[in-house]
């Protein structure tokens, strides 16, 4: 039976993500999104709904649900904080270590979280991008659990 | 207020334990081999400990080892008994539901030839004797099955186990990790017919670091470290007379009044359990009423991840643990609850109150008036709808 070896070490967050966990500022839902786009399955134990307001390619809110550790609700804050008031074309340029950075560090284990979060983001753009163009849904991807 | 609620994972030492160790780490430090006063005063007070821990299991006090604690002691009656039967047979049954001490070893047994077979359990977590009759063979040498699942806290028919392996023509040593049912239910070693029984101190309010195995006199253990003895072959190195002392106290402090202690946890588990109940999509895991260890209480909160309910919860004063992956180290949701049939979106949901006898009523009133609280604010924000799963 296989049985899990895992790594030893400690695991702590910081006050910083704490801080958000407590008290995330952009959770919720935004009436009239621009777009919607969702990453992350339940069956892995985090899901991601980024809901994104934008007018003339310049993100006017950002708001977003989550299911999920304090790490995915504190990266799911931060990315909301760091592209709100931005164009799409910087968003685009946004780095996960720029989410990471923000919380002061992420545990090596959860830093599938600030990917999830970066993930959701990037797809919200390219949906943004294709509706632009054609108006049409973009399909949404299969998704795989850690990747 | 503060609620601790993690009593499975350890607890706070009681201040007689630590007053009955404080002795043992000063004027009384002696080493427990040597012939001198303070040599002997240790060794008495080893004596003493292993006559109260048999006592508490109807076992000898020859046949109490102790160890740094549940984990070692699992150790030992794994491979021990593996390695000193490995020319009668390699075949060794547990469950799927036994606790990762359990599993690593038999894994590294596995590594070493030896073949394992886990037996599954039904949707309580309860394991099918008929089916553990059907797995056994003549190369079977050793089943290994936990009296009290420390998850959900089932409790399993170790009794029935133990007839069926005594009955056998060839014998089949039966271990049994006792570490989440000492002290919450009743072990009787002649009763089990078990031949080997893990215990462990911290989780009965004694010191970390000290544990016990309960050896069946005269049966074959191999040692599986090697180094010093001091007093017993099978765990070398100097005892832990301190942390040994305080063990025993911690079992004559927990089994002075057994049935009232359970009592009172039965009564705050039925309070949490029907309090829960209450709460929209949520489900208990494992059985209800007296299959059920009366420590134990396990529910998945639908719609919700149970780490973040775990880190509002403590922000409330409330210590808990959970099932959920998020948690632990391996992003994979708890083996137990998969092997009941929890779907793992429900399974990140979860979360495991366990009670010692320091918990209040009030402390109960306390955390069901939270964990509704927090199950509403964090499904408020979730993409995930509890109906749906």
């Amino acid at each position: 039976m296989p049985v899990e070896y895992t790594e030893r070490g400690m695991l702590k967050y910081t006050e910083k993500l704490i801080e958000r966990f407590r008290n995330p500022k952009n959770i919720g839902e935004l009436k009239d999104p621009t777009v919607v786009a969702t990453e992350g399955d339940p069956t892995c134990g985090d899901m991601f709904r980024m809901f994104m307001k934008i007018e003339n390619g310049r993100i006017e809110d950002v708001k977003f649900l989550s299911f999920g550790c304090a790490a995915n609700i504190a990266t799911g804050d931060m990315t909301a904080d760091l592209i709100k008031g931005k164009t799409v074309e910087e968003a685009e340029k946004l780095q996960i270590k720029e989410i990471v950075d923000g919380l002061g560090e992420l545990p090596a284990i959860k830093m599938h979280c600030a990917t999830l979060a970066y993930k959701t983001l990037k797809k919200a753009l390219t949906e943004y991008k294709q509706k632009q163009a054609s108006g049409a849904q973009a399909q949404p991807k299969g998704y795989r659990c850690r990747s | 207020m503060k609620v601790y609620l993690d009593n499975g994972s350890t607890t706070p030492v009681a201040k007689e334990v630590v007053d009955a160790m404080l002795p043992y780490f000063t004027e009384r430090f002696g080493h427990p081999i040597f012939l001198y006063s303070y040599g002997q005063e240790a060794a008495d007070a080893v004596e003493q400990s292993q006559k109260t821990i048999a006592r508490t299991i109807n076992a000898k006090p020859v046949e109490i080892l102790f160890t740094s604690g549940a984990t070692e002691a699992n150790d030992i009656a794994l491979r021990g008994v593996a390695y000193a039967n490995r020319k009668r047979g390699n075949h060794i049954i547990t469950t799927k539901i036994e606790n990762p001490s359990v599993l690593r070893t038999c894994d590294r047994l596995e590594s070493e030839g030896f073949k394992v077979d886990y037996l599954p359990v039904d949707g309580e977590g309860f394991v099918d004797v008929a089916k553990l009759e059907e797995k056994l063979n003549d190369k079977t040498i050793l089943v290994s099955v936990a009296n009290v699942n420390d998850e959900i806290g089932t409790i399993e028919s170790v009794e029935k186990i133990g007839k069926l392996l005594r009955d056998r023509k060839e014998k089949i040593y039966f271990h049994v990790n006792a570490a989440a049912g000492y002290a919450r239910v009743p072990v009787d070693v002649g009763r089990i017919s078990a031949d080997l029984v893990s215990l462990s101190a911290h989780k009965i309010h004694g010191p970390k670091g000290v544990g016990a195995l309960y050896i069946r006199e005269g049966m074959p253990v191999e040692p599986v470290s090697y180094g010093y003895v001091s007093l017993f072959n099978l765990k070398p190195g100097t005892e832990n007379v301190p942390g040994i002392v305080g063990f025993a106290k911690a079992a004559e402090l927990a089994f002075d009044e057994f049935d009232r202690h359970a009592n009172h946890m039965r009564k705050l588990r039925d309070k949490l359990i029907s309090g829960f109940e209450r709460v929209p999509y949520s489900v208990i895991n494992g059985p209800r009423g007296d299959k059920r260890s009366p420590a134990n209480v396990n529910c998945s909160f639908k719609g919700l991840e149970g780490e973040s309910m775990l880190l509002h919860l403590d922000l409330n004063g409330i210590s808990v643990a959970t099932g959920s992956a998020c948690s632990t180290r391996k992003l994979e949701p708890s083996h137990v609850l998969t092997a009941i049939g929890v779907k793992p979106e429900v399974a990140h949901g979860t979360i495991r109150f366990t009670l010692s006898r320091y918990n209040t009523e009030e402390e109960i009133d306390h955390t069901l008036e939270v964990v509704p609280r927090v199950v509403e604010q964090l499904r408020k924000i979730s993409p995930v709808k509890p109906e749906e799963l």
